[in-house]
């Protein structure tokens, strides 16, 4: 499965946001390959990916893509991130 | 020991005053551009990038990880740390206000990941974060830290 985290610059949040997410892939046993990118390159990721993991404001940004988007408000709250992924897989 | 925080920072100050989210991002610049991190313009680029994207550097709540993508301004990279003594609004709808400003500068986006690992480390640790956000000196932060990485290893 691939996962796009996507950030604005793709240095920062996106980053964490990669790193959160693939502690909590690893411990539901989930084979993914998590990728952190901007969002000139996520446009284009997105395109092949099963998931995006963003925020709100980016989310809106990124507008429409084949991807399913998750939105996530807190990027340290583990559980709010384990709780969407296990939704999006299912 | 795990890698210590506290190394990668530039510059710490603790209950600053800003009086909206550009000035509270004008500090954290200032930490990285007094450390030798970055010059002045990444402090504009930093705010440039909100203008852009909207308030999605506050990842989680009270916390704003403020940072551009690498640029000319970035001299060697780095992090600064401010908390502040008045929450500030930066318009994000699930996580404002904002009570710590970090302020990232990377010279490439691989560089930096052991800090970044060390970063999500102690975001996501709620106790220690409190301490962080109350404390009121630069060795206070840098003794929680400390005391984060020695935990940790």
């Amino acid at each position: 499965m691939k996962i796009v985290a996507v950030c604005g610059m793709g240095i920062g949040t996106s980053v964490l946001l990669k790193m959160n997410a693939e502690k909590v892939l690893a411990k539901l046993g989930i084979d993914a390959d998590v990728e952190a990118a901007d969002m000139g390159v996520a446009r284009g990721a997105a395109q092949t990916a099963e998931i995006v993991l963003t925020s709100e404001e980016l989310a809106e940004e990124l507008g429409d893509v084949p991807a399913e988007v998750i939105i996530i408000k807190n990027f340290f709250d583990l559980e709010e991130i384990t709780e969407k992924l296990t939704a999006a897989v299912e | 020991m795990a890698f210590n925080l506290a190394e990668a920072l530039s510059s710490i100050q603790t209950q600053a005053d800003a009086s909206d989210w550009r000035d509270a991002i004008r500090l954290a610049g200032a930490g990285l551009v007094s450390g030798g991190a970055t010059t002045a313009a990444y402090t504009d680029e930093m705010i440039d990038a909100v203008e852009k994207h909207g308030p999605y550097i506050v990842i989680a709540p009270g916390i704003a990880l403020a940072h551009s993508r690498p640029s000319p301004a970035v001299l060697t990279g780095g992090l600064s740390w401010v908390s502040l003594a008045t929450p500030v609004e930066f318009g994000n709808k699930a996580n404002d206000p904002v009570t710590v400003v970090i302020g990232l500068a990377a010279v490439d986006h691989d560089a930096h990941l052991q800090v970044m690992r060390a970063l999500a480390g102690v975001l996501s640790d709620g106790p220690a974060m409190e301490r962080l956000r109350t404390a009121t000196s630069s060795d206070e932060v840098r003794a929680v830290l400390g005391e984060l990485a020695a935990a940790a290893a």
